[in-house]
């Protein structure tokens, strides 16, 4: 195929005098193709050495199955030993409590916004999520600290780090959800209609189930991205070495708290639980995306 | 079963803009109705206002009547949710409900009004995918995803799927035309079926197909961009094709224009 087209290009007429414009793209398609890659590896980089770097500090005491077991409770900086399913549990029922809050929430604004709202109301609640998209987290965490400390005067409990954690995931939620129902086409919520199905119903019987993967999946991405938040774990949850599952009452421990509480010590035993609990949440937040993948790629839709 | 459609008067609008202006005509019952007439002139627009699907769209709303035997379907007391379960429709593209599976599909519209059984759901399935002329196809793989069928096999799905909530009136927006000529053939010969039990509307480009498949034609045109639609002339098939008695329908359908 190719060498009959080089066999035949001499009997067509020459090409005016126009240069070689071949040459010039190909020279800049080949600068573009290594400028790309060159910024692809830069950006690897700095994630390479981080993974490189906990991952080599922490995972002697994760390979350790003491860490899944114990806590931290009467181990000083001085002493080995002990683990952090204090700090996983608290992190994980902190992660699942403000699912649970957000999800609703996010999910039914995100409908509302896609499948019924109009005019200015629907502008504004978009308008409010944008902002709230950009609330930083600290702000988040001083500001359920003044209504829930200062102006309730209840104490700092896990449950307070939860309801900061929602203002910080609903806005997540709210934009990957708005995008999945929008992938839905119109034509299946118009062939519901010509059946005689009610709006409603052909929101939780057609468009949810078609967009329930990619829900899914933004869900699980939301629910890891909070789960590494610090900032209002530092104001809400202070940090204890001991299990503790009650939201209501005492401190709760977890990991980002659990890395901050000893990240100040030069004593080995406390350096080494760092670089551990922080391998901890790594694991953790890529379980979740894994997760993630796995349900959109299992559970999306087979054209 | 199947209804009669009259509609007198009717104006159809986007919001300010006149999309249809004028239009009265008769449907007969168990007969088949081909709109024709160039794009943009409001043929798919009329026709979805005769299950009222047109006020799904923001801003969409009608003026005038459409009567079903003796039954408004815009009065004020009416349901369109209840109209559309009266007159199905059938769209342009095939759009099988893409988590179904081919059973799922066709008992949706049962399903989803709240009909349960699996006795009754079964006999309907196999009722309408045999009066879409799709059963022997797809009996073995029932429970095999809809969106995995052909495209003709799809708009036959699709077809099933509607006349399952047994409707009095089909409507179908250019149902052919994502087709290839022998699933048209098959759709087609579908529609003379079809047409002993339901009274049929179908939209379409092709004036052949217009002419194969409908007892009455109705054209449709626009005098210019931004001008609504109008009903130029709706006749027996055989006299708008052969002596139509307006010149621009002549020229339509000569393809002197258009």
């Amino acid at each position: 195929m190719s060498t009959d087209t080089v066999a035949k290009a001499p009997e067509r007429a020459a090409p005016p005098a126009l240069g070689h414009p071949a040459r010039g793209r190909a020279f800049r398609d080949q600068l573009a193709r290594v400028v790309m890659w060159v910024a692809f590896l830069i950006a690897l980089i700095p994630l390479v050495w981080i993974l490189w770097t906990v991952l080599s500090k922490g995972v002697g005491l994760v390979l350790d199955s003491q860490w899944w077991t114990n806590s931290q409770k009467g181990i000083t900086s001085r002493r080995e030993g002990g683990g952090a399913v204090h700090a996983i549990q608290g992190t994980l029922i902190q992660g699942v409590t403000t699912s649970v809050i957000s999800v609703p929430i996010g999910v039914m604004t995100a409908i509302y916004l896609v499948e019924y709202g109009r005019g200015k109301f629907a502008k504004a609640v978009s308008f409010m999520v944008d902002i709230l998209t950009g609330v930083p987290s600290i702000v988040a965490g001083l500001f359920v600290y003044a209504v829930w400390v200062t102006t309730f005067g209840f104490q700092r409990v896990g449950f307070a780090v939860c309801l900061a954690l929602v203002l910080l995931m609903i806005p997540v939620i709210v934009r990957s959800t708005e995008e999945m129902l929008k992938l839905v086409p119109n034509e299946l919520r118009e062939a519901s209609y010509a059946l005689g199905v009610p709006k409603w119903k052909t929101i939780v019987r057609v468009v949810l189930p078609t967009a329930f993967s990619g829900i899914i999946t933004g869900v699980l991405l939301g629910l890891a991205r909070v789960m590494g938040e610090t900032a209002p774990l530092l104001i809400l949850g202070p940090y204890t070495k001991s299990i503790a599952t009650d939201l209501f009452g005492g401190y709760m421990a977890t990991l980002p708290t659990m890395i901050n509480q000893d990240r100040t010590e030069s004593l080995q035993p406390a350096v080494d639980r760092v670089w551990a609990a922080a391998l901890t949440l790594i694991l953790l937040v890529l379980i979740l995306n894994l997760a993630g993948r796995v349900i959109a790629r299992f559970g999306s839709v087979t054209k | 079963m199947a209804k009669r459609i009259d509609v007198s008067d009717l104006n159809v609008y986007y919001g300010a803009f006149k999309a249809v202006e004028g239009v009265t005509m008769t449907v007969e019952p168990r007969s088949v109705t081909a709109f024709i007439g160039p794009s943009g002139c409001g043929k798919s627009t009329f026709l979805r206002t005769l299950n009222r699907m047109h006020e799904v769209i923001p801003g969409g709303r009608v003026e005038g009547k459409v009567m079903l035997d003796d039954q408004d379907l815009y009065a004020s007391n009416v349901d369109p949710v209840a109209v559309r379960r009266t007159v199905g429709m059938v769209f342009q593209r095939p759009n099988p409900f893409p988590t179904m599976s081919i059973y799922d599909n066709v008992a949706a519209g049962l399903r989803l009004n709240g009909v349960k059984g699996k006795k009754k759901l079964d006999e309907v399935v196999e009722k309408s995918l045999n009066g879409a002329n799709l059963w022997n196809e797809v009996k073995d793989r029932l429970s095999k995803p809809g969106a995995g069928l052909s495209g003709g096999q799809q708009q036959r799905l699709c077809i099933a799927r509607a006349i399952a909530v047994e409707p009095q009136v089909l409507l179908m927006d250019e149902p052919c035309s994502a087709l290839d000529p022998i699933s048209t053939l098959a759709i087609e010969d579908l529609i003379s079926e079809l047409k002993s039990k339901y009274t049929i509307v179908i939209v379409t480009h092709n004036m052949q197909q217009a002419a194969r498949v409908s007892d009455q034609t109705a054209f449709f045109n626009l005098a210019a961009t931004g001008k609504p639609g109008k009903l130029v002339e709706v006749d027996h098939t055989q006299k708008i094709f052969n002596n139509p008695g307006v010149k621009a329908t002549e020229d339509y359908i000569s393809g002197r224009f258009g």
